[in-house]
């Protein structure tokens, strides 16, 4: 399982904000990594699901735990 | 004789035989095509209160967050967003739409939307004072981003924004007090075409 390269806590943060500070993020990182994304917008979920497969970007996980939704993207 | 016969027969295959390939081929081609094409959007942008301030700012930077070209046209009010200095309010007079909540207090405190009197409203001075300040206190309960924010993140991802000339000039607006970050100074001519063009476009 490849190491989470960036971690993105967007807990608090609305619409669009996960989705545009998971844009900003991957950035950061190189292809192949793994960035991990923790928010408390339920409708992230489907947001990030959209997102990646509108960009390209590999949606590896999305899990929800306790109020909080935990994703992990890997970078195309 | 004979042999322009064959000719037409000839061409009549080649034809039905073109046909046929491009039936076969032509989709999965265009298909190509649309998927390499990168997603745009367009925005006229011609409010300027507070609630009118985050649609274009929340569409633009999700779209940019997608990947996509995203060019806004900011013309009458709209203009007052380019401002360095933001300073947008919003008032539930002639807006009936907007609810009214305290963003304080307890739950059932919270969740009871008052009616406000259009002569309240009206008459209170300062009263659109009074509804900026709770609309933003609201959505910072609600982590929603200030409009100053949106607008950054809109900048940092390359979001083209011009502004209307005519209505600059109209309203006496001084360029001075806008962004730098304005490309252009532009008519409805130069931003028709770029409409045109974009998948999407929204007039706000």
């Amino acid at each position: 399982m490849t190491e989470v390269a960036e971690k993105l806590d967007a807990r608090g943060m609305n619409c669009p904000l996960p989705i545009v500070k998971t844009r900003k993020a991957l950035n950061l990182i190189n292809t192949g990594e793994i960035l991990e994304v923790t928010s408390s917008d339920p409708g992230s979920v489907k947001d990030m699901a959209v997102f990646c497969e509108q960009t390209g970007n590999r949606l590896v996980a999305s899990n929800e735990a306790e109020s909080s939704y935990v994703f992990l993207i890997e970078k195309a | 004789m004979s042999s322009t016969a064959e000719n037409i027969q000839d061409n009549a295959q080649l034809d039905a035989w073109l046909d046929k390939k491009l039936d076969e081929l032509l989709p999965k081609k265009i298909e190509q095509i649309e998927n390499a094409k990168t997603p745009s959007m367009s925005i006229i942008a011609t409010k300027g209160t507070l609630d009118w301030a985050y649609p274009p700012f929340i569409l633009a930077s999700t779209a940019a967050a997608l990947g996509w070209e995203v060019d806004i046209f900011f013309t009458f009010y709209g203009l007052l967003l380019l401002k360095k200095k933001l300073a947008a309010e919003v008032s539930p007079l002639g807006n009936p739409a907007m609810p009214m909540k305290m963003p304080f207090g307890p739950q059932w405190f919270q969740d009871f939307d008052w009616p406000m009197p259009n002569l309240l409203m009206a008459g209170v001075p300062g009263f659109e004072k009074v509804a900026t300040g709770l609309m933003k206190k609201t959505f910072k309960n609600k982590g929603v981003a200030t409009v100053e924010e949106l607008r950054d993140l809109c900048l940092e991802a390359e979001v083209k924004m011009v502004a209307c000339q005519m209505t600059v000039d109209v309203f006496g607006f001084d360029p001075g007090e806008f962004i730098p970050e304005v490309t252009d100074f532009v008519g409805a001519t130069s931003f028709l075409p770029v409409a045109q063009k974009s998948d999407v476009c929204l007039f706000i």
